[in-house]
């Protein structure tokens, strides 16, 4: 067993070498814009920029729009195949992971096909439109993730005594989402919507191609145009990510029943 | 009307009939959702595939994907596939084994997993940039290697921006998943059967290759489709590493797509049915191996 802790500890190392090195050396280049001497010129260079503070804003926004929508439509839905319809079940578990199987490029191409300003919903014939659109796509694509968080909430209540003691207590079917599911999940529902708004945030291609201000196609343009910036920009990505999934293990830790963790 | 006329009928039949029809409205919402915004676009796709532009059935937008310059982008689109799936199962199982059984302590689990969670997610444009920092002419570990050990890898034939850069790149989030993927089939491997071997006399390296690998391999083999596919549809990376120097599919559709490079939008869709058939087979290889591991893994 001496030899195998050997080579365990010769892999474990190397890959760390692999994985810290682009890191360091992104923080290091994204120090160096003045001349000799480690400054945080890049990130002011940055930070300062109107277009990044546009860009970014659009983005947040638009991670927070899918997110509503994603939990709008998978909460309800997964509640309602686990309680009334459970041999759907893999029906569900197939059309989410569709967005596995198809590149988010030719998800997007058919939008553009599809709802073209000829077409019989002209949805990218407006701004508002072509907005929707977009939220509409990343809820697409964020769908595998939101529904499995989600259906691995539901799975550690009893959804079917929860809805008959809710029913005859008397509440409706708002009621019950609103006050008796959603609570119940709502660590899984955090966990999926962290994970959402890291995908979002940074997302090229749907951006891209629907011609849309995010901050993706912004952080394309910047790393085609300038030297520091890019890295600056590379960092703050990465903070942003590793913020979300420490927030997914901090909502994880306060979850009420152990089971819903991640 | 169908469903008002099913909500008067149910109204009519037996009281324990009364629900069947009305438990259906509740999917409809997720049905639209689907239909509107991934089935019928992806269908679009397809037929667009099959179809010339006054909307006839024809052949011809599939056979114009066999010139040289596209099947060459497929080749090595679906070589760096192999090779950053190939590497990424590799590294990543070892890195895997060593803390589920190959005795790393245990404080390094969590935050190896937590790592690969985020990692795994950080694709895209950041990640080329990181990459560009590290591995470009003027990066930090090609300046080492230079300065400090004297090697150049540039002279050497390296370049980020061809395809060892680029599976060099890509295996930066294939490793992560690989690990969050591999970790709990192998915490599935039972210690019985270890003692079970070696009580029959078998070496560790028997172990492995009659007991621990052959129950490990649907795992193996379905991961590594899932990272060809992850891999083999990836745009931004790519687009933000090389622009559009490195021909590979995704590039290549990303280029029609927004100014008809090839002049005719419907080999644009043969374009993209063949990324579809390509990850839907990946995909679908990986389904079929999980439900095999699944057998013994419980």
């Amino acid at each position: 067993m001496k030899g195998s802790r050997f080579w365990s500890w010769l892999f474990l190392a190397l890959g760390v070498v692999y994985f810290v090195l682009p890191l360091i050396g992104t923080l290091d280049f994204s120090l160096r814009m003045r001349r000799g001497v480690y400054s945080l010129d890049a990130y002011w260079a940055v930070l300062s920029d109107p277009r990044f503070q546009q860009t970014f804003t659009f983005s947040v926004m638009m991670a927070l729009a899918t997110i509503a929508v994603g939990v709008l439509l998978v909460v309800p839905t997964a509640y309602w195949v686990r309680l009334k319809l459970p041999r759907m079940q893999p029906m569900l578990e197939f059309v989410t992971l569709l967005p596995l199987v198809i590149p988010a490029i030719v998800i997007v191409f058919g939008y553009i096909r599809l709802y073209n300003t000829s077409s019989w919903l002209p949805l990218t014939g407006s701004t508002f439109g072509t907005n929707l659109l977009l939220v509409f796509g990343y809820t697409t694509l964020a769908l595998p993730y939101m529904y499995r968080a989600v259906d691995t909430g539901l799975r550690t209540i009893d959804v079917r005594t929860l809805t008959e003691a809710a029913q005859s207590l008397g509440a409706g079917w708002v009621t019950i989402m609103a006050r008796i599911i959603l609570p119940n999940v709502l660590v899984a529902v955090l966990s999926g919507a962290f994970l959402t708004f890291a995908i979002v945030i940074g997302e090229f291609t749907m951006a891209a191609l629907l011609n849309r201000p995010a901050f993706g196609p912004y952080l394309q343009l910047i790393g085609a145009n300038r030297a520091y910036e890019p890295a600056a920009l590379a960092v703050i990505a990465f903070a942003i990510t590793w913020a979300c999934m420490a927030l997914i293990q901090l909502v994880s830790r306060f979850s009420p029943n152990p089971g819903a963790r991640r | 009307m169908a469903e008002a006329d099913a909500t008067a009928e149910a109204a009519r039949a037996p009281i324990r009939r009364r629900r069947l029809p009305l438990a259906w409205l509740g999917l409809v919402p997720f049905i639209a959702f689907a239909l509107l915004f991934l089935i019928l676009p992806t269908l679009q796709i397809v037929t667009g595939a099959f179809r010339n532009p006054t909307g006839e059935f024809t052949l011809a937008n599939i056979a114009n994907l066999f010139t040289p310059s596209i099947l060459s982008a497929y080749w090595i689109s679906i070589r760096i596939s192999v090779a950053s799936a190939f590497f990424g199962c590799l590294i990543g199982f070892l890195m895997a084994v060593g803390i589920t059984i190959g005795g790393l302590p245990s404080w390094i689990r969590s935050p190896l997993l937590t790592f690969s969670g985020v990692a795994s997610q950080f694709a895209g444009v950041p990640l080329a940039f990181a990459f560009l920092a590290a591995f470009g002419r003027l990066g930090l570990v090609t300046l080492i290697l230079r300065d400090w050990f004297g090697v150049n890898i540039y002279a050497m034939g390296f370049n980020i921006l061809s395809f060892g850069g680029l599976t060099l790149t890509y295996l930066f989030f294939q490793i992560p998943l690989m690990i969050l993927i591999i970790t709990p089939a192998l915490d599935g491997l039972k210690r019985e059967w270890r003692e079970a071997a070696e009580i029959l006399g078998a070496s560790n390296f028997q172990y492995w290759r009659m007991v621990a690998l052959p129950i490990l391999w649907p795992s193996l083999l379905g991961t590594f489709a899932l990272l060809f596919a992850n891999s083999f549809g990836a745009v931004a990376t790519a687009y933000a590493l090389t622009g559009s120097s490195l021909s590979i599919v995704p590039i290549l559709l990303f280029a029609q797509i927004r100014g008809d490079v090839l002049q005719d939008p419907h080999l644009g869709y043969a374009l993209a049915f063949g990324m579809i058939v390509v990850t839907g087979v990946a995909n679908f290889i990986y389904i079929w191996f999980r439900t095999r591991s699944e057998r013994w893994l419980r």
